[in-house]
Formats: C-alpha cells, sequence, structure tokens
C-alpha cells in the first residue's frame, strides 16, 4: 500500500514535471494544470480498454461455443454410427458393399451400398441437368440483360432458394410423380422424380454462386478480347467462360452438396424402398430418405438405431469432402 | 495542317456527347500511314474517349451519341455496313492495365488468330514467333511459352499485350496510356519496342507523359477540354508551339 502511494506521488512529480518542462504551452494540459491531474484516472485502464477486453471476450467466448458445439456434434454423431461397427460387429467392408438392408434381422444384413449409390445418382443427375441451365441464365444476367432485367431475374432466383423443401416435394409427388407414371408406366417414384424435384432445388443455388464468378471476371479481358476482333459470344466462350471455371466448378459443387443433402423433398418423390436401383423410375432410397423416414421406428442402442447413426456419419464425412473439394478447386483458382 | 495524302485514318468534326453532356465539340485530325501520333492533353480532356471513337470501343455505352465522319482507308467507319470485327482486326489497340488474359504466353498471342478461324499450326507458330519478335519479348519468353502469362512482369505483361495485338497483322494500333501503369524502367522498355515498330505500323497513342511523347512522336495533338488546340509533327510543337495554352501546357503551368 505504502509503496503504491509512493508510486503515485512520483508519477505526480513526473507529470508536474513534464508540464512545467514544456517550451509550447500545450492547451489541454495547461486547462488542466499541474495539480489537477488526475493519477487515479490515469493509472487505470480507460473505458475504452475495458470496452476492448469486454469485445474480445465476448467474441472469443461465442466461437468457443461454437467449437464446443461442433466438435460434441462430430463426436456425438461419431460414436454411434461407429457403435455399429465396434458394439454389433457389423463388417464396414459389408456396410459399404452389400446391398441387404435390413438391420432389425442382424447384422449380416446392413448394407448401404443401393442408399450410397441412389444418392451419388440422385445428386450427380441433378448438377448435370441444373448446370447447363444454371450457366446460361448466369451469362444472360450478367452479359446480355440490362441491369433492371438482371435484378428482375435475380428476385426470381431468390425467390426459387426461399420456398421451402416440403413445398418442392409437394409439388414433385403431386405433378412430377404422376408425369412419370404416365409417361413411362411404373410407380412413378424413383431417381429420376428426385432429379427432377432437385434439379429446380440447386438450380437456384448454383446459379446465383455463378453469377457472382462471372461478375468476378474483370471487364479489362472483356474489353481486350473485343478489341481483338472477336464478338460478344467469342468473349464470353473463350475468354469469360474459361477465366471463370474455377469458380463455377465451385458453384456447382455447393450445389451438389445441396442435391446430395436434400432430406425431405426426396424422401417424398423417391418411393422408399431399399433396392439397388436397377433403373431411374423404380422406386429407391437416398441416405437422407432412409434417415427422415425410418428415425421414428428405431429403439436408441439397438443396431437398427445405430445403423441409422452410420448413414448419418457417411453423410457427414460427404459434406466434410465436398467442403474440402471446394476448398481445394478455390486453392487451385487463385494460380 | 496536313495533307490528306497518306492519311490512313481522317476524322472530321467529330462530336461526342453522353447523355446531354458533349465531351468531344468537333475533332478533324488525318493520321498519317507508319507515324506515331501522341495525343496530349490534361485529365479528361477526352483524348481517350477519342481514341476509342477510333475502332468504336465506345459503342457499349448506354446514351451515346457520335456524330461527324470517321474514315479508316476511306471507309466510313460508322456506317451500319461497317464490318466491327473487320475493323478492329485492322485497328488494334492496347489498353492501359497490361491486360494478357490468364492463359499461356502462346495462347494470348494465338488468340486473335483463332477467331480468324487459322487452324494451321504451322501459321499461328510463326506468327507468334514474328508478333513477339516485333514487341521485343522473344528473348524473354522464348523458353517459357507455355507459362501463364501473368507470371510476367508487369512491362512484360504489356509487351506480350502489344505482340497480341500486332499477330493479326493490323494497320493501325491504339493505345491507350500503355505505360501508366507500368513502373519507369517497364515503362521505358516498352517506349523503345514502339520506338522501333512504329515505321511498320501507325499507332495513335494517349499519354500524360510529355516526354515521352516528345521522345518517340512524330505528331502531337493537343487536346483540351474535347477541343483540338493544336496538332503538328512534334518537334515543332515542342519547340515552337503556336498556341500560347499549348506552350503553357507544354511548360507545365497547369494540367
Amino acid at each position: 500500500m505504502n509503496l503504491e502511494n509512493n508510486n503515485k506521488e512520483n508519477l505526480k512529480d513526473v507529470v508536474n514535471q513534464a508540464l512545467e518542462d514544456q517550451t509550447i504551452k500545450h492547451v489541454k494540459l495547461n486547462k488542466i494544470g499541474p495539480d489537477k491531474a488526475n493519477v487515479d484516472k490515469l493509472t487505470k485502464p480507460s473505458k475504452e480498454t475495458r470496452q476492448e477486453y469486454w469485445g474480445k471476450g465476448l467474441t472469443a467466448a461465442a466461437i468457443l461455443l461454437i467449437i464446443i458445439l461442433v466438435v460434441s456434434i462430430i463426436g456425438f454423431i461419431a460414436i454411434h454410427g461407429l457403435a455399429t461397427f465396434t458394439q454389433n460387429h457389423v463388417n464396414p467392408w459389408k456396410f459399404l458393399t452389400s446391398s441387404d438392408w435390413d438391420p432389425g434381422a442382424g447384422k449380416n444384413f446392413v448394407g448401404a451400398a443401393p442408399m450410397i449409390v441412389t444418392s451419388f445418382a440422385v445428386t450427380l443427375f441433378s448438377a448435370i441437368v441444373a448446370t447447363p441451365f444454371a450457366i446460361a441464365i448466369a451469362l444472360f444476367m450478367t452479359e446480355y440483360a440490362s441491369k433492371r432485367g438482371s435484378k428482375y431475374l435475380q428476385f426470381v432466383v431468390e425467390l426459387l432458394v426461399g420456398i421451402p423443401s416440403v413445398v418442392y416435394g409437394f409439388l414433385g409427388l403431386t405433378i412430377v410423380v404422376p408425369f412419370i407414371r404416365n409417361i413411362f408406366g411404373g410407380t412413378g417414384f424413383g431417381i429420376l422424380a428426385a432429379t427432377l424435384v432437385l434439379f429446380v432445388m440447386v438450380l437456384p443455388t448454383i446459379t446465383s454462386l455463378t453469377v457472382d464468378a462471372l461478375k468476378a471476371v474483370p471487364d479489362h479481358y472483356r474489353k481486350a478480347s473485343l478489341a481483338l476482333g472477336a464478338t460478344h459470344w467469342q468473349t464470353i466462350y473463350r475468354v469469360v467462360l474459361r477465366v471463370a471455371t474455377p469458380r463455377i466448378l465451385t458453384a456447382v459443387i455447393f450445389g451438389m452438396a445441396r442435391a446430395f443433402g436434400e432430406a425431405l423433398a426426396v424422401q417424398m418423390v423417391i418411393g422408399n424402398a431399399v433396392l439397388m436401383p436397377s433403373n431411374l423410375i423404380s422406386p429407391s432410397a437416398t441416405l437422407t430418405s432412409q434417415l427422415t423416414s425410418q428415425m421414428g421406428n428405431t429403439v436408441m442402442g439397438t443396431l437398427p438405431n445405430n445403423a441409422l447413426w452410420s448413414l448419418a456419419l457417411l453423410l457427414l464425412i460427404m459434406a466434410l469432402f465436398f467442403n474440402f473439394l471446394v476448398r481445394l478447386i478455390g486453392r487451385k483458382g487463385e494460380k | 495542317m496536313v495533307d490528306n495524302a497518306g492519311a490512313i485514318i481522317t476524322t472530321k468534326d467529330v462530336h461526342l456527347s453522353y447523355g446531354s453532356h458533349e465531351a468531344l465539340h468537333g475533332i478533324s485530325l488525318d493520321f498519317k500511314e507508319n507515324e506515331l501520333t501522341a495525343l496530349l492533353g490534361p485529365s479528361g480532356c477526352g483524348k481517350s474517349t477519342f481514341l476509342r471513337c477510333l475502332n468504336r470501343m465506345n459503342d457499349d455505352i448506354p446514351n451515346i451519341k457520335i456524330t461527324g465522319n470517321i474514315r479508316f482507308e476511306g471507309k466510313n467507319i460508322y456506317s451500319p455496313k461497317m464490318d466491327l470485327v473487320w475493323l478492329r482486326k485492322e485497328v488494334g489497340m492496347v489498353f492501359q492495365q497490361p491486360a494478357p488474359f490468364p492463359f499461356s504466353v502462346y495462347k494470348n498471342i494465338a488468340y486473335g488468330l483463332q477467331l480468324e478461324g487459322i487452324r494451321d499450326k504451322e501459321l499461328i507458330d510463326q506468327r507468334v514467333e514474328e508478333s513477339l519478335k516485333q514487341a521485343a519479348i522473344w528473348n524473354e519468353v522464348k523458353d517459357d511459352l507455355n507459362r501463364n502469362a501473368q507470371d510476367f512482369s508487369g512491362g512484360q505483361q504489356q509487351r506480350i499485350c502489344i505482340a497480341r495485338a500486332l499477330a493479326v497483322h493490323p494497320k493501325v494500333v491504339l493505345l491507350d496510356e500503355p505505360t501508366s501503369a507500368l513502373d519507369p524502367i517497364s515503362s521505358s522498355e516498352v517506349e523503345e519496342t514502339l520506338a522501333n515498330l512504329k515505321h511498320e505500323f501507325t499507332f495513335i497513342m494517349v499519354t500524360h507523359n510529355l516526354q515521352q511523347a516528345s521522345r518517340i512522336s512524330d505528331k502531337t495533338a493537343f487536346l483540351m477540354n474535347g477541343n483540338l488546340i493544336e496538332y503538328g509533327p512534334t518537334e515543332k510543337m515542342f519547340l515552337n508551339p503556336q498556341n500560347q495554352i499549348t506552350s503553357d501546357y507544354l511548360n507545365g503551368r497547369f494540367g
């Protein structure tokens, strides 16, 4: 205590000395005067400093919470997903390659291959169908349409994003499924129906990211190309699209990630029969549709439940894989 | 001022306006073949705008109105019958910002040729080498033709752009401040390249750099506020300007 007082006195002396020493009087300090210098205030952290600590603390706490959340989600899914293999002794290789799915019947009937194949088929087909349309729309919006026209189109595309997936599923069930049934026969449920529904759902995602990709192409490339005697289309085809390719690929992968993870709408039109799909119009099931349709029918801790967690784990791993791909392409695009 | 004979581009009373704002108030200039003409003037005087009229790069700007008469080899370039692709092939352009496409050097140079539909690999190879040599960059890139053109320095990139413009064998090359985005060493490289080429092509160059104009141009035109103030041989203009405003500008009193 004594020492602290001593220090304060010293500080006061120093302030006084400094005030006396100044050759050109500082207006503000002069007003305060040598003896009025508030040493207490000078030695304690200011209000701004305390705000700084608060701000840092708040953001750090928020980040910490999210990190804990992410780690526990992944941990929970991993523990339950792996229990199929550790507690129920299902052969992981069989899980990935066998097409017998009836977890209630025992550990030899946990084969997820049909769902894996269907999930990938639906994802791939919808991306293949949607990408040309998305690129065409994006090109029209960035290269041809007037500013007002492109704003209007942007609004329409955003509207498509905003429609809930259950509505898409309902539309698919009411329109697409009967349509396929009438044309190709069969039930109408299956990969084709899911592809068509997912096409509409991923189209806005791919489109808006492709628009960003095309807008990011510097204008001087376009001008340089036109000045060399290229037509508008030649410029688009040979320069703009080529420069934007890495980012367009990223857009497609984001679209695929959305298609891969979509559950409700797919479940409504895919038919939900865990069979290896032999064609595009026979009922089948994806990883997600199986999860949504079966999660209410199993008891926690039993093999059928653990098997569903394994499917969830697989979905999680795929999501990580898509993220990884996006980063990989992004890094290549920078070069 | 300049006799009409030997003029490759003639412009007569060119007016240009954006909406209600008139940027060029009637400019008449003749550009002689195989000479380098510098367009000088303070910022915003309309010299770049005028330059872009010569290969119709202003066409896309909304609300733009161009009147007057611009003839390239006697043909009215604003006539509806004018083939824009042909015009831009004959009248090439190099921009302020070095803008090679992010492809290989070879593909950059071959770009214009491929647009023309030339598929003969040998001819393309030959033109690539020829134009890179003309742009005085062959020795620096000949071992790296497949490297991305953007890996090179600014001055090298700008010379690659010049080579790209030359590869399609234009008659006229428009240069819009080709060295103002470059450091002094790079810009002197580009300048030297232009000085060596100026008797094979017709160059029309917008520049802010008075010394550069005096060093390499044959003719100089001085523009201000959308008007042509003075036009003549560079030497005469710099040593003995006819107009007081020109003299003030060249002596750095303003601009």
